[in-house]
């Protein structure tokens, strides 16, 4: 079983297959049943396609976690683009500023079980996911 | 990757592999309505058995072209959506409104046949 964490770099659309290729392949490798690795690699693509179109460039890093009785996948997705002013408009259903569908963030948030979220205006973004196995 | 498009009939059948580029994508929305114009087609089936992921941006390509077809008077029906694609796309708030879909192939002729024949 890999330890440590996989770092992809994101930077065009073919990243974005890349990235939630490898959250799939690491989800199978965790036992995660067919159809969570599936919401895994969805919430990876949507965390990455949020990075190309509104930061260009970032990277999407995939762990193992271990919690007290249970054991999960962390991705934590990170850029320094132009960052969200209102965080809690980007959580709504609908909002969006790219012409996207806007549903990237409220629907990332359903898809897991841990979400967090941390931006700067001008610094940018940094989102924290997590799903843990049942 | 490009994705294969088949002529049969009235019917136009683009089959989805597994992991297409947004590039691939957009694509295969001009490809298709070039080739719904050429051939004169009525109906499209699209299907997305070998897809593992559907996302905001697949989602809304699909919309796409089934909107874009429909303003050239021809009929469009996604086949295929696996049990677990579809979990994650309800999830994510994804639920291709406007767009009609069948369980596979066999079934999105039916649906194309039955709309023909209601149209004589």
């Amino acid at each position: 079983m890999s330890d440590g964490e996989i770092q992809v770099a994101i930077n065009s659309d073919q990243d974005i297959i890349l990235a939630r290729q490898k959250g799939r392949a690491l989800a199978a490798e965790l036992g995660f049943a067919a159809s969570d690795a599936t919401l895994i690699a969805t919430a990876i693509s949507e965390l990455a396609r949020n990075i190309v179109s509104y930061a260009h460039r970032g990277e999407i890093a995939l762990k193992i976690v271990n919690g007290a009785d249970r054991q999960g996948l962390s991705i934590v997705a990170s850029d320094c683009g132009p960052g969200i002013p209102d965080i809690r408009q980007a959580l709504r259903d609908g909002f969006s500023t790219s012409g996207s569908l806007g549903m990237g963030l409220p629907g990332v948030r359903r898809l897991m079980d841990e979400f967090e979220i941390t931006s700067q205006p001008g610094r940018g973004t940094t989102v924290a996911v997590k799903k843990w196995k049942h | 990757m490009e994705v294969p498009i088949l002529k049969q009939g009235d019917v136009l059948i683009a089959t989805f592999q597994a992991a297409l580029s947004d590039a691939d994508l957009n694509q295969l929305r001009s490809g298709l309505v070039q080739k719904v114009v050429k051939f004169r087609s009525r109906g499209v089936i699209v299907d997305v058995t070998a897809m593992d992921v559907m996302d905001s941006f697949a989602s809304r390509t699909l919309r796409e072209i089934t909107h874009m077809i429909r303003l050239r008077g021809a009929d469009t029906v996604i086949v295929g959506i696996q049990p677990e694609v579809a979990l994650a796309m309800v999830q994510l708030g994804l639920t291709l409104e406007g767009v009609a879909t069948a369980l596979d192939l066999e079934e999105g002729l039916a649906y194309l046949n039955q709309k023909f024949a209601t149209m004589h």
